[in-house]
């Protein structure tokens, strides 16, 4: 077997394009997703003792947050983009008939940018149904007394989950999150399915023109192992850092 | 004197289980109530009802004249007028024991940080604490956190003081020192219900005793005639248990 670095070489250029496509739509997947996520997993939380008010929160927070959770945990991230590229997209973004956006703009962006807001999007709305879940479990792991105590001070919901709960649930959260993002990383090759040039994209173009195998699958392979052992390496950091700030 | 706490007919169930089988009583101001009872009795379950961090199924509780119900702002309005002390002492972890102290009062109460801090530092010196302001719980021991627990409780000047067993998770070397702090209160005119396995805490400093039972209040007396001279027989097989 011949390995042929000059291939590599060749595409070098093509390999940085891909990897800097990958991490931004990685960055954008992971921050959209943990945005997206709490707000989910908070709408999923919220209650009331009053029974009117927590009717209320049943049917327009509780119910669709957990629809929504259900939904995008339960199908596949390659059917969802495709979902997100071909059906939802073209409804909100289309020349002709866009709902939020129609006209030249509209053509411009689906032709510049369409596969990279598609595939970003699609990855933030996966990632922010299991960040709901994980916020979730971190919730549960806390103990009932840290909220009884919050509430026996007089502190209502909002007081309580902001500045009782939530610090304790971020570091709870880490570990988990970081393993998110870094399935997030890895996931963000499917977005080539539609067409996107990451990193993904770059070795089957590679394949493609050379019938090689080896060489741009091994390359890519290297890369998204750099990627994620140093996410993992960070995640690491963080959790050292809050370690020593907290000391609890 | 003025009553403070008025309970009529508290019923209350765990999966079918009865804890709480129709308990009616009326607490007045400045009282020190201790409530005693064998494990099971219902004795936490009640005072976890009077500030509602549980929900009775029927029955009714009045509070300072005000009706305890499902309305929240009468609860916050409630628990800022009910301070509380827990078995677990329950201090955030991710604060400072000042900041611990100040939170509530500054969310809550709306007092500037310098005031609540005033505030904070005068209850440490009052608990015998002054010098773990910038320690965190986990730096403590068991009746240290006690402690700043009960000045977290006061910092929100509440009318009534709710202990659930506040030495039961204590290492006994420890019971003193949180007692100590406890008949301060009492002897400053703090109106208390005490949950408590301490006799002599509740000899001492109690005016009156509940005797729980199976869900029910079976004595209700002064200290001196409970312990002395009780009136009924699961009282008498209590106290003959543990004397």
């Amino acid at each position: 077997m011949d390995f042929r670095f000059e291939i590599l070489l060749e595409y070098r250029e093509a390999f940085l394009h891909g990897l800097w496509m990958s991490l931004q739509v990685s960055v954008w997947g992971i921050l959209g997703g943990l945005v997206l996520g709490l707000i989910l997993g908070l709408s999923r939380q919220i209650k009331s003792t009053e029974s009117k008010k927590d009717f209320v929160f049943k049917l327009f927070l509780r119910g669709p947050s957990l629809g929504y959770i259900t939904f995008f945990r339960g199908t596949p991230l390659f059917v969802q983009i495709f979902l997100v590229h071909f059906a939802l997209m073209p409804l909100l973004v289309h020349p002709d008939s866009g709902w939020l956006i129609s006209g030249e703009l509209a053509r411009v962006i689906k032709q510049e940018y369409g596969a990279f807001l598609s595939g970003t999007l699609a990855l933030i709305l996966n990632s922010a149904a299991y960040v709901a879940e994980i916020f979730r479990a971190g919730l549960q792991s806390l103990d009932s007394g840290q909220e009884e105590a919050a509430r026996s001070l007089g502190m209502g919901y909002g007081p309580t989950m902001r500045y009782v709960l939530l610090p304790q649930v971020f570091k709870k959260m880490l570990p988990p999150l970081g393993n998110e993002a870094i399935m997030l990383l890895k996931d963000s090759s499917l977005v080539s399915a539609i067409g996107l040039a990451e990193l993904a994209q770059t070795a089957r173009t590679i394949a493609g023109t050379y019938s090689r195998y080896w060489e741009p699958y091994i390359a890519v392979s290297i890369i998204y192992l750099v990627l994620t052992m140093g996410l993992a390496y960070l995640v690491s950091r963080l959790e050292k850092h809050y370690e020593k700030s907290d000391r609890s | 004197m003025k009553k403070v706490i008025e309970v009529k007919n508290l019923v209350k169930s765990f999966n079918s289980k009865i804890v709480l089988n129709g308990i009616s009583c009326d607490i007045e101001s400045h009282q020190v109530v201790c409530v005693l009872g064998p494990s099971g009795s219902g004795k936490s379950t009640f005072l976890r009802c009077l500030n509602r961090l549980e929900k009775p199924d029927s029955g009714e509780i009045q509070i300072l004249d005000r009706a305890v119900n499902d309305h929240e702002e009468g609860l916050n309005f409630l628990r800022k007028e009910v301070g509380m002390v827990f078995q677990k002492f329950n201090l955030f972890p991710h604060l400072t024991v000042v900041e611990n102290i100040t939170l509530s009062p500054i969310k809550v109460l709306k007092l500037s940080k310098k005031e609540a801090t005033e505030r904070a530092e005068a209850l440490l010196e009052k608990v015998g604490l002054s010098d773990k302001k910038t320690a965190y719980p986990n730096q403590l021991s068991g009746g240290q956190q006690q402690r700043v627990a009960i000045a977290r409780a006061l910092a929100m000047k509440p009318k009534i003081m709710l202990f659930d067993e506040p030495t039961s998770s204590l290492d006994p070397e420890m019971v003193g020192e949180v007692l100590e702090t406890m008949k301060t209160l009492a002897k400053e005119g703090m109106t208390m219900v005490v949950v408590t396995h301490e006799m002599g805490f509740a000899r001492e400093v109690a005016h009156r005793i509940l005797f729980l039972d199976g869900g029910q209040i079976v004595e209700d007396s002064k200290p001196l005639e409970f312990f002395n001279n009780p009136k009924n027989e699961r009282t008498r097989l209590f106290l003959s248990k543990i004397l």
